[in-house]
């Protein structure tokens, strides 16, 4: 059985390509790849590296709103915005560094819920039986709806006095006061929350796409053997899932921990300190006021916490897989 | 052989985008001479959706086509979007001809360059300095320069009370003091209600009261060298006033704290509050059914005792502005579009549907203005309001001084007290971030 | 396989707490778009105090909900069209081929998902800007630059997650038909494609998806002929009102078109035809 390879598309290959019976073909191979990377290459330079490079080089810039019209005014400072911003003496930069915890909090508590909640739907889902269809249209109905009215509907329901949150916490008796849900401590849970209800149904929809892969064979071997559900799940889906989840745990990290919108529309542009999200902090602390330069070098710190982050992520899972 | 073909590809392919890119200096090529003149005309949104917005100003644009024989097109933007396109607008040298700003970007976007300064010659084309109402003008950008733009409409903030409830109350009359201010809401708060509606957690709103309640109390924000002055014991002891009203006089609800979608306005309208510092808010009590006799308008209460260096300033200078990019390739046309919009007709007439007031003083007593609110704020404009300031680093004031109330809001709202100290750390805080 | 009354009870519990979790916010949108402004404004209550659909027939006008629709619609198809065959061909390329470079394009294109947006907003608009200058294409304020952002930033996951989708397609198939005389394309689109029907599915929903609901370059990209509904949506938030019975009526009536797609593609996630066929 072949099919429970993983990927090894970053592996050195261990053998030569398969030798073709004529010539020709072997120059015309050779370059197909190519080929076909051609439109992807192209459009990933134009709209993503090109663009990224030049936002790199707005951080070693002092590029205020006296420069932005004229960038060639604008004075080379090397890592000075850099120094600036993450000086952890200044309250600048402290405030910097709790935007990355609370962000970094937020995102592990995002991506695991969703998975969680994303691999038990699929699951459970994977079972034909009458409305099925219907329920797994409803479950993705989150993910179809604009994100403007879906978190602002979350913003009502978190009001403190007219929210239905609150309504449901006192009439059911869990509290017996109205906590603030947008400012204040809670304002992480409130943020959590919408994430959640936001990412999950994404989740649900890869992991529903890479359950169908699964043979049920497999399932039928392990059941004959005697295992049950946990069993099953562990030692056949899972692993099955392998690469699926690689891709969509990494995406959904990185995803999250840049999510602005949420926050941006959940606090109407500013968060309280407790959900200071760091997507949003560098908006606030530097495109908002015209200090494009610092919010590049804080916009680059970002991206290379998230690289390592990767590199880390990469090279555990990448580890296991030959183990396996 | 294909090594290093795809690291060829993006070399080249890079560079060739870089110089593409690196092209940004603006050139502007020059209009041929002979063709039809058109303006293109981004409008902010002053009325009750965009759509009414267009309806409002396209009567006008006819009328100007037809005067000058220029076609303006018009596109409303949103607020939550119009600052972003500016920016893009300024930094590729490409964009509208003429668009309206919110006053309080004056100084930013006059940092930028991208719009034609209002110098004497420039101005005497639109009608000349002496016609604007002198402390619209100054919030037009910053002292000692031309300004970057000219007022069209004007607004300012006053004090909104409920006459029912005053009534209801046994108070005769609104108050004038910041001390009977919160007798009177102490009065009115019990029962559901509450006396003051403040927008807490709204950034804007925040600054715009900070201003005024600095003044008051002698304070500044920014020293005459620019630099940020926050954290002075006058700005503390402001800032700790407005806070009070929550936290100490508790004549402002405590959800108060989380508002920022205008949901004071509707509080007030719904009769949950009794009182409301805002801006010409007539226009959106209307929409919300509270009509105009149910309230009444007054001047923004003063400090019964002011301290020594207190001004005499009970609201910022409120209002739009209107500017000219640079990148324009129809100057002319674009300032005979504003000579147009500032004129005496066009004021009155733009000024009357949005509930604004005139921004030149040529039609201050017209008709259109003499209703009890229009009224009140014409006086306010005209003698006790004043411009926030007009540095570049305003909008970090606005940001940190703002987020820094946001925050004592909060505080204030689960309960905890609220000292001068924990005033003072915001304001330390706040201002040992403004970037210089 | 049987399944058991444990499984059973666990499965509708789970599908209980989700759906409560799925349809709450769901339940105010669609009342909240049936009540009155007013009642919107105030205290929340489980139903209308006097259902209405005014809002739905307000929301036409109030902002040009109409045009916003059909140039997401556009848009997002067009957009998702062209990323996945891009990525498929990528894909292809990746999973199926061993050549120099293919390390170094796997880490650009992820690491293109680390960037925050903010950052290369101002660049790329600043590219599109002066593209069309010197070559008279239109790509700022227009639906092609829109659709020509869009499709690429799907690209990266759409890359990846088809890879990892051909990874798992046996080479055994391949060899299969290219005994029988298959050259690479015809390997590509009568032996892989067909087995990846889910996953191809899944990327074109997210690539729509990603087009459709995209805020922050729409809001800066975009004129009033070009804005797409995710922006669009703002304009209800007035100077003098937020029209919030309105924002639910519209996102209600946008998502259907959307939702029903989804539906419609159910039957498209079925066992792969690899199943069953792996000796």
């Amino acid at each position: 059985m072949t099919a429970t390879t993983a990927p090894d598309r970053l592996r050195r290959p261990a053998t030569p390509p398969r030798a073709p019976a004529r010539p020709a073909r072997r120059t015309r191979r050779s370059l197909l790849p190519y080929l076909l990377l051609v439109p992807a290459v192209v459009l990933e330079l134009g709209v993503h590296v090109v663009p990224m490079v030049v936002g790199v080089w707005m951080s070693l810039l002092e590029l205020t709103q006296f420069h932005i019209r004229d960038w060639s005014t604008a004075p080379f400072v090397g890592l000075d915005n850099y120094r600036a911003t993450l000086d952890v003496d200044t309250a600048a930069g402290q405030e910097l560094l709790h935007s990355f915890w609370v962000t970094a909090a937020y995102t592990v508590a995002s991506v695991g819920l969703s998975w969680l909640l994303g691999i038990a739907a699929a699951v459970v889902l994977q079972r034909p039986f009458r409305g099925r269809a219907f329920l797994r249209t409803l479950f993705l109905t989150p993910y179809a709806l604009p994100i403007y009215a879906a978190v602002v509907t979350w913003s009502f329901m978190f009001q403190r006095d007219t929210g239905l949150v609150n309504q449901v916490l006192l009439d059911t008796g869990i509290t017996d006061h109205r906590p603030f849900w947008l400012i204040g401590g809670n304002s992480f849970v409130a943020v959590l929350v919408v994430s959640v209800w936001r990412s999950w149904p994404f989740a649900f929809l890869c992991l529903m796409a890479g359950l169908q892969n699964v043979p049920d064979d497999m399932y039928e071997a392990a059941y004959i053997d005697g295992a049950g559900f946990w069993r099953r799940f562990q030692y056949v889906t899972l692993p099955m899932l392998r690469p699926v989840n690689q891709v969509l745990l990494l995406v959904l990290f990185l995803w999250t921990f840049n999510d602005f919108n949420t926050p941006y529309l959940l606090f109407g542009g500013s968060a309280p300190p407790a959900a200071d999200l760091v997507s949003i902090h560098i908006y606030q602390s530097s495109f908002i006021i015209w200090d494009f330069g610092a919010g590049s070098a804080m916009s680059v710190t970002l991206l290379l916490f998230l690289l390592v982050v990767t590199a880390g992520y990469l090279f555990l899972t990448r580890r296991r897989r030959s183990d396996a | 052989m294909a090594i290093g073909l795809p690291k060829r590809l993006l070399t080249t392919a890079a560079t060739a985008l870089l110089l593409a890119a690196g092209l940004a200096a603006c050139g502007d090529s020059a209009e041929p001479a002979g063709a039809p003149k058109t303006l293109t005309y981004w409008a902010s949104n002053q009325g009750s959706s965009l759509d009414a917005d267009k309806q409002i100003l396209q009567p006008e644009l006819d009328k100007f086509e037809r005067q000058t024989g220029i076609k303006v097109t018009v596109e409303v933007v949103p607020w939550s979007d119009l600052l972003n396109r500016l920016l893009a607008a300024a930094t590729s040298g490409q964009g509208p001809d003429v668009v309206n700003i919110g006053n309080t970007w004056s100084a930013s976007l006059q940092a930028t360059g991208a719009f034609i300064p209002f110098d004497d010659a420039t101005i005497a084309a639109v009608g000349g300095k002496d016609r604007f109402v002198p402390a619209a003008l100054a919030a037009a950008g910053a002292a000692g320069k031309p300004p970057t733009a000219v007022p069209i409409y004007s607004l300012a903030y006053a004090l909104y009370y409920n006459k029912k409830m005053f009534a209801d109350a046994g108070i005769t009359a609104p108050p004038a003091t910041w001390e009977d201010l919160v007798t009177a809401g102490r009065k009115l708060t019990g029962g559901g209600k509450w006396g003051l509606a403040v927008e807490g957690a709204n950034i804007s709103e925040n600054a715009h009261h900070a201003f005024t309640f600095g003044q008051q109390y002698g304070g500044e924000w920014f020293d005459a060298a620019g630099k940020a002055t926050f954290d002075t014991p006058q700005n503390v002891a402001a800032i700790k006033r407005y806070i009070d009203f929550m936290a100490v006089d508790k004549i402002a609800n405590p959800s108060n704290a989380e508002y920022a979608q205008n949901q004071s306005v509707s509080d007030f309208a719904n009769g949950k509050a009794a009182m409301l510092l805002w801006q010409a808010a007539g226009s959106a009590l209307k929409a919300q059914n509270m009509s105009p006799d149910a309230y009444g308008v007054a001047p923004v209460p003063f400090l019964a005792s002011p301290p020594s260096g207190g001004k005499r300033v009970n609201s910022m200078v409120a209002g739009i502005n209107m500017a000219v990019f640079k990148h324009t390739k129809n100057r002319d046309a674009a300032l005979q579009f504003v000579k147009f919009m500032t004129s005496d007709e066009e004021q009155v007439i733009l000024n009357r549907t949005y509930g604004s007031l005139p921004s030149v003083k040529t039609v201050a007593g017209d008709a259109a203005f003499a209703a009890p609110e229009q009224k009140a704020l014409a006086e306010v404009l005209g003698s006790t309001a004043a411009p926030l300031p007009q540095v570049p680093a305003e909008s970090q004031f606005e940001t940190l001084v703002g987020t820094a109330m946001k925050e004592l809001f909060a505080d204030a709202a689960s309960g905890k007290q609220i000292t001068e100290e924990m005033v003072k750390a915001k304001l330390t805080n706040a201002q040992q971030q403004v970037r210089s | 396989m049987r399944e058991t009354a444990a499984e059973r009870y666990v499965r509708w519990v789970v599908l209980a707490l989700l759906t409560v979790f799925t349809v709450t916010p769901l339940y105010v949108m669609l009342t909240s778009a049936a009540k009155p402004l007013r009642d919107v404004q105030g205290d929340f209550t489980w139903l209308p105090s006097r259902p209405t659909l005014q809002a739905f027939v307000d929301m036409w006008r109030t902002v040009p909900l109409g045009r916003y629709l059909a140039n997401s619609l556009v848009v997002s198809s067009v957009a998702a069209v062209f990323s996945v065959t891009v990525a498929i061909f990528a894909a292809f390329a990746l999973s199926r081929y061993r050549f120099r470079g293919r390390g170094t394009f796997s880490v650009t294109v992820l690491s293109t998902q680390m960037f925050p947006g903010i950052l290369f907003l101002l660049p790329l608009f600043l590219i599109y800007v002066n593209l069309g200058n010197a070559t008279g294409i239109e790509l700022y304020a227009s639906r092609t630059g829109l659709i020509i952002t869009y499709l690429t930033f799907s690209l990266p996951f759409s890359i990846w997650m088809l890879t990892g989708y051909f990874d798992s397609i046996p080479r055994g198939l391949d060899e299969a038909a290219q005994v029988d005389g298959a050259g690479p394309m015809r390997v590509l689109f009568q032996v892989i494609l067909p087995a990846s029907v889910p996953g191809i599915v899944a990327v074109t929903v997210y690539a729509f998806m990603t087009a459709w609901g995209e805020v922050l370059f729409a809001s800066v990209m975009t004129d009033e002929s070009s804005r797409t509904l995710a922006v669009g949506l703002k304009g209800y938030a007035t100077q003098y009102n937020v029209y919030w019975n309105q924002v639910m009526a519209a996102s209600l009536v946008v998502s259907v078109p959307v939702v029903a797609g989804f539906l419609f593609l159910q039957r498209y996630f079925v066992a792969g035809l690899t199943a069953g066929a792996v000796k």
